[in-house]
């Protein structure tokens, strides 16, 4: 085999490089990978839906994490999409095969191992298959607590499911990963840059302003119908806790991305400092999904403009943050 | 959040999992912990699940009554809506709702049902009627 080692993640996407760049000899932990790229962020987009409920992200677009992390360590990293199932098997066997452990994106509902509770139509879920026994194929699942196993049809229905963020067999491995990386100017580069994109104001509907626009939605539901209202709060929290961000919708996996920065930079007093904001700014985030949880269990009218309000005060605590790290000053 | 303050809910919708939080320890270094649940996500995650029950067995009547086509029934058992199977088929959402229609969705090809199967994970013989399940 290929001694492929297991390990358990907050995250799918950030789960999987983490795991592949470390098998590779180049250990860089999750949050870094994260940090690296670029992977934080906010968006309402009522007109794309998932499940029925409007899509709320955290993170960036499916696929960015990959991108950027080829693109930002400069790893020689393949992708392959395929227009036929039966092209898409043949090439992740014969990868296998070759002793590649490949990275492949899928459907969470079609994967054989995924239990009933957790069984959803969402099509950007990210795996690493490591290995193939008769039928079954050998998976590193990032957010499971162990290695799994997918029979073949199950695992081609999930890569070949159509749709929203439709997968189209999509795999991925690494060529060649350099084995040492100064992580500090990319680093410095990346912090910079996810400042500025979070507090740019000229898009409505994502960064911070994406969050003003949302506590707008959250005051519209009072007209709504009650059911439909409850199902839009319970949607926004399950898209912040449920689908596995690491908590608080990914702030606290950034904020150990920060801190572990700091460490990089000799203790940078600044982005200690971040990393701590952000930490609180997570467990605002998590007061406001308990506040949504009180108010979808309760029989009483929802204070809709108190929930609003709180995503207003998140907002701006979370601004404080960036504007923190734009403050910072790399030392080499 | 601190790694003493990570929920250990056991949370039924975990199914006897545990997902790994960022979390702060004692010294302030962040870290992964195993939570087994938060009981805020729960609640969530088992209102959509009560919700896609609530569809399944309201389905189930309408097809029971003979308003409605097996598949109508089917798509929702599927955790589907007209959405999700419209773009899982490739179809458009109006002749989706065509097969809808009982009499209508009798006469379908079986080329167009095959397709319906393989969206939805579900055989031939599956899809055409309605199983003999009691929704108490």
């Amino acid at each position: 085999m290929n001694d492929f080692e297991h390990k358990h993640h907050a995250h799918c996407e950030s789960g999987v490089l983490s795991s592949m760049l470390s098998h590779h000899g180049l250990n860089i932990s999750e949050p870094m990978i994260f940090g690296l790229s670029n992977a934080l962020n906010f968006a309402y987009i009522p007109f794309i839906k998932l499940g029925g409920m409007p899509l709320v992200a955290y993170r960036s677009i499916p696929s960015s994490i990959i991108k950027n992390i080829k693109k930002n360590l400069k790893v020689d990293m393949k992708l392959e999409t395929f227009s036929s199932k039966k092209k898409g098997e043949e090439r992740l066997d014969e990868l296998l095969k070759e002793g590649k452990i490949v990275g492949a994106q899928s459907s969470m509902y079609w994967l054989s191992y995924i239990p009933n509770e957790m069984r959803f139509h969402f099509n950007a879920h990210n795996l690493l298959i490591y290995g193939k026994e008769n039928d079954d194929y050998l998976i590193s699942d990032p957010v499971f607590q162990m290695s799994v196993r997918c029979d073949k049809e199950s695992l081609s229905k999930a890569r070949f499911t159509k749709g929203v963020m439709a997968p189209k067999g999509l795999l991925y491995y690494p060529v060649s990963v350099p084995t040492e990386i100064d992580l500090k100017p990319i680093i410095a580069k990346s912090i910079k840059k996810l400042s500025k994109t979070m507090l740019r104001k000229f898009i409505p509907i994502v960064g911070l302003k994406g969050v003003g626009y949302l506590a707008k939605a959250i005051l519209k539901l009072e007209s709504k119908e009650k059911k439909y209202a409850k199902l839009f709060l319970g949607n926004i929290v399950r898209m912040q806790e449920e689908i596995g961000t690491g908590g608080a919708g990914f702030r606290f996996m950034y904020a150990s991305f920060l801190q572990e920065s700091s460490e990089l930079f000799d203790n940078d007093v600044v982005l200690k400092e971040a990393s701590k904001m952000m930490l609180e700014v997570g467990d605002e985030w998590r007061e406001f999904a308990l506040m949504i949880a009180k108010s979808i269990k309760s029989k009483k009218e929802i204070d809709y403009r108190a929930i609003s309000q709180k995503l207003m005060v998140i907002s701006e605590n979370e601004a404080k943050v960036y504007k923190k790290m734009l403050t910072f000053k790399a030392k080499y | 959040m601190d790694i003493n303050s990570v929920p250990q809910d056991d949370s039924t919708t975990y199914a006897k999992m545990q997902k790994a939080i960022y979390a702060s320890s004692d010294d302030g270094k962040l870290e992964t912990v195993s939570s087994t649940g938060w009981e805020v996500e729960e609640l969530v995650t088992q209102q959509a699940l009560d919700d896609i029950e609530d569809s399944v067995k309201e389905a189930y009547e309408l097809v029971k009554s003979g308003e409605m086509s097996p598949l109508y029934y089917h798509m929702y058992e599927a955790r589907m809506d007209l959405i999700i199977l419209a773009q899982s088929t490739g179809f458009f959402q109006w002749t989706i709702k065509r097969d809808f229609k009982p009499d209508l969705f009798a006469k379908i090809s079986e080329k167009r049902l095959l397709e319906y199967c393989d969206a939805l994970g579900k055989s031939l013989e599956t899809i055409k009627k309605l199983p003999e399940i009691s929704y108490e």
